[in-house]
């Protein structure tokens, strides 16, 4: 018999199942998937507990809409800024990857400077997380969702490092991808927050 | 203000924390030391620390992780046993005018305890840890998805269970059930340090779940072998791919409904409170949407371990694959939808009630088909009654009894009546012993030559076979008894003279069990001392079907020099059918993932600051937090995280290798 490896093993197996980008967006998304049901759970919470005032502030009594729907605005900017970002990185231009992805910062700053202003307002008016079930599950689900983003912004600020140091290296793109999805999942549970909480809490 | 100074520094943590007026507390901390301080000084005499440093807790190896799991699982299962025998030995004995040698406020956490540890830290480190050895090799991979997040899932769970050890010793654990039960786990009603601890052992235990489960199912995904289809993937892999499903579909949750109660207790919001519109049943929802589906998560892989086994010591292909992997992803999926069963009594109607009912009675269809196929899968097999063999039978046999007991007890009606009672608790631990623990046993048996190179000595094995087996049909059938008759679970104390019998027999048949445990570490012991009679050099010693046989055992830290290509179920089977041999030649150097030591330093930063997060030590707990974020960041900067094995390496490897089987 031959003195080579026999056919029931591959020969040629440079880097066959290697490719850790493949890996990388899988695992990165599931785990997104993992966050997302944390985030089930706090609507689901907040859903049980949205009518419990114990005689405290309802909804209407304490939402600004104006000021939600600016910080609405921030946010889903700050999406659309990011794909800038991303396509830029994908063009394989550094200045303009690191220029769109400040600018994504700043409105994510904005989001979380703005969320933080309306929590102390709230506070100041008496409605704190330990006034009712209510207002706990309106902080919770809603400061998750501030905390993530914060998450987000330091994340940026890493990047924005280490593409300076090393570039748009293949590790780093596959990085900035995660941090897309990232970025964009929080868009997307941003807009039920907005619709099933503000919204609907103001119609109530 | 030395009070005042004192009280920043050690927040609630005094003098009177450590529980030096417990003497059974004291006893059980002069033996941990003595032997803590006899282990590191053995390590120290025999300078093997940076041994263990750069070859065991650093390795990002999935074998080494899989084995330190087992470890952490098998050490943790001596507490939790430990548990166990004294709660028995309380019940056996206060009855009438004997109270016992515990009183209440020390046996409720010894309950409390004994559920959280040897679910969290016995079942799951264990599961995992055959998972995560096996997994990689019966498909085809050279190591998981992710090394590095595997190794930070390990460590992560060591911080958990170090922290729940801790509680041991320093201020004391939950008193509120396994599941830390809320209103008894508010803070109006338990102050203390207990539920912080159960909180946090189990926060920081569960990102690591959370992390691993991500990681395992990633690798099934991504990394199988060339050829090997979904309906080509042994079925112990389709098992753990649904299990960790679960795990990642469940853990979430969770981690939000324990991260609501920490911010009842730290914060003062009102989730789960009694008052101010808080809801303590959405507690229990919220821990039951999880705890049903974890019994999955631990006897999914389970089953499939008894399908390998089962096959092999058959000599048959399994019988039924299809319907074995359909039966699978049905019971994943039905898992979700009979968390209600935990709690017929809620109240919530009728209709409600019937449809959990019999969406929990539909689950036992699917694992009917199982039991089926691995009886057909025997039948006209030629068996090997080998120890992995036994367990299987034992398996059967019990398991069977345990999901009888499981659909009555699923009929709401029944279930009021049985409710908390102790035929609840003996149903559990009839499926979690005579399933999940006898097939960890069966699968420690049946792989232990793989990862170690020599078999498990078959007469202690036999040993701890019987005393297990003996040990649980002597234990729990009076608790079954007792239960329908009405006992309540979670007493310290009873009146009724007439129980005491039962409670006798049960006694009995704890130390049964601890003769089975006692011979397993024996069994191990001993088959350490006669490895060279018990070695295996041809690395597939029970005539093995799946690809983990194709490789040496142990297996070299790349498991297979070349991907072997798949062509049939039962891949190994098929390729010796095929007249397979071993590569001998046309070595290439082999891409590998970097030890690293942030999984470890990451754990010991998580487990400072739970640790001060339960005594309220604010700067400790702001220190270690800064310290995680900056060693994540820091690690993030590390780009050199692999390497290549040279091909000189392996060709030495593998030439050592043939010369041991003597081709």
């Amino acid at each position: 018999m031959s003195s080579q490896a026999p056919s029931f093993y591959l020969i040629d197996e440079e880097e066959h199942h290697h490719g850790p980008g493949a890996s990388t967006a899988l695992g990165f998304w599931i785990y997104l998937m993992s966050d997302a049901l944390i985030f089930a759970t706090l609507f689901a919470t907040y859903g049980v507990l949205s009518t419990s005032y114990a005689g405290g502030p309802a909804p209407h009594q304490i939402f600004e809409l104006p000021l939600v729907a600016i910080n609405t605005g921030m946010l889903l900017l700050s999406s659309i800024t990011f794909g800038m970002a991303a396509i830029e990185t994908e063009a394989g231009r550094l200045r303009a990857t690191q220029g769109w992805l400040a600018v994504t910062a700043l409105f994510g700053a904005a989001f979380v400077g703005i969320e933080l202003y309306e929590f102390a307002t709230l506070i100041a008016e008496g409605a704190t997380p330990q006034r009712s079930a209510f207002l706990s599950g309106f902080f919770a689900l809603v400061g998750t969702h501030g905390l993530h983003v914060l998450c987000g912004l330091v994340w940026i600020g890493v990047t924005l490092v280490q593409i300076g140091q090393r570039g748009l290296t293949l590790d780093n793109r596959r990085r900035i991808m995660c941090l897309g999805m990232f970025w964009h999942l929080l868009d997307v549970v941003w807009i039920g927050v907005f619709t099933f909480v503000y919204l609907l809490g103001v119609l109530r | 203000m030395t009070d005042h100074l004192l009280k920043i520094l050690f927040g609630r943590l005094s003098l009177e924390s450590f529980p030096v007026h417990e003497p059974i507390l004291l006893g059980t901390f002069a033996v941990v030391v003595l032997l803590g301080l006899g282990i590191v000084g053995a390590v120290t005499k025999y300078r093997l620390w940076g041994w263990l440093w750069r070859e065991w807790f650093t390795s990002v190896d999935h074998k080494k992780i899989g084995i330190m799991y087992m470890i952490l699982g098998i050490i943790m299962l001596l507490r939790g046993f430990a548990d166990a025998v004294m709660m028995r030995l309380q019940q056996a004995i206060a009855f009438g005018g004997s109270e016992g040698y515990l009183n209440a406020h020390h046996y409720d956490q010894i309950f409390t305890a004994h559920g959280t540890i040897m679910i969290f830290f016995v079942a799951i480190p264990l599961v995992v840890g055959l998972i995560n050895y096996i997994m990689p090799l019966q498909i085809g991979a050279r190591d998981v998805a992710f090394p590095y997040l595997n190794n930070l899932s390990f460590w992560l769970t060591v911080a958990g269970a170090l922290l729940v050890m801790v509680s041991l010793f320093v201020g004391e654990f939950s008193r509120a059930g396994w599941l830390n039960y809320v209103p008894v786990a508010n803070l109006q009603n338990s102050p203390d340090t207990g539920p912080d601890y159960y909180l946090w052992a189990l926060q920081i235990a569960g990102v690591g779940t959370t992390l691993s489960a991500i990681n395992m199912v990633t690798t099934i995904i991504k990394m199988r072998a060339p050829g090997m289809t979904m309906m080509k993937m042994p079925v112990f892999c389709w098992t753990a791919l649904c299990s960790n499903v679960l795990a990642v579909a469940i853990f979430p949750i969770l981690t939000a409904a324990f991260a609501l109660l920490m911010l009842d207790r730290y914060v003062g919001t009102n989730f789960f409170t009694n008052d101010l519109g808080g809801n303590p049943m959405m507690y229990w929802n919220l821990v039951w949407i999880w705890g049903h589906p974890e019994v999955y998560v631990l006897v999914l892989p389970v089953f499939g371990i008894f399908s390998e086994i089962t096959s092999t010591f058959s000599g048959k292909r399994l019988f039924g694959y299809s319907s074995m992997v359909y039966a699978t992803v049905v019971i994943t999926i039905l898992s979700f939808l009979v968390w209600l069963h935990h709690f017929f009594t809620m109240g919530s109607g009728a209709s409600v009630n019937s449809f959990f009912g019999i969406a929990t009675m539909v689950i036992s269809i699917p694992t009917g088909a199982k039991i089926f196929n691995w009886l057909f899968t025997m039948y006209r097999g030629q068996i090997r009654f080998e120890l992995p063999m036994m367990w299987v039978v034992a398996f059967l046999l019990t398991f069977t009894v345990g999901g009888m007991t499981g659909v009555l007890l699923a009929v709401p009606p029944a279930d009021f009546v049985l409710h908390n009672s102790l035929f609840l608790v003996a149903h559990f631990h009839n499926v979690i012993i005579g399933g999940v623990v006898f097939g960890l046993f069966a699968g420690m048996t049946y792989w232990f030559p793989k990862a170690f190179g020599f078999r498990l000595d078959p007469f202690w094995g036999k040993v701890s076979f019987w005393g297990w087996v003996v040990g649980y049909w002597v234990a729990w059938t009076p608790i079954y008894i007792v239960g329908l008759m009405g006992t309540t679970r979670r007493v310290r104390h009873f009146d009724d003279p007439s129980l005491q019998p039962f409670f006798i027999v049960a006694m009995i048949g704890v130390l049964i069990i601890a003769i089975g445990i006692a011979a397993f570490l024996i069994q191990i012991a001993v088959s350490i001392r006669n490895r060279e009679a018990l070695r295996d050099t041809t690395g597939d010693p029970w005539h093995g079907r799946t690809l983990e046989w194709a490789t040496s055992s142990p297996p070299p830290a790349y498991n297979f020099a070349f991907t072997p290509v798949i062509h049939d179920l039962d891949a190994w089977y098929d390729m010796k059918a095929r007249g397979h041999e071993h590569p001998a030649g046309g070595w290439r150097p082999i891409h590998m993932p970097r030890n690293t030591g942030a999984g470890v330093i990451l754990s010991g930063l998580a487990l400072a600051l739970g640790f001060a997060m339960v005594w309220y030590i604010w700067w400790l707990a702001a220190v270690s937090f800064a310290g995680m974020i900056v060693v994540i960041i820091g690690h993030s900067f590390n780009y050199d995280r692999d390497y290549h094995i040279p091909s000189e390496e392996v060709a030495a490897t593998e030439r050592a290798r043939l010369a041991a089987v003597g081709a």
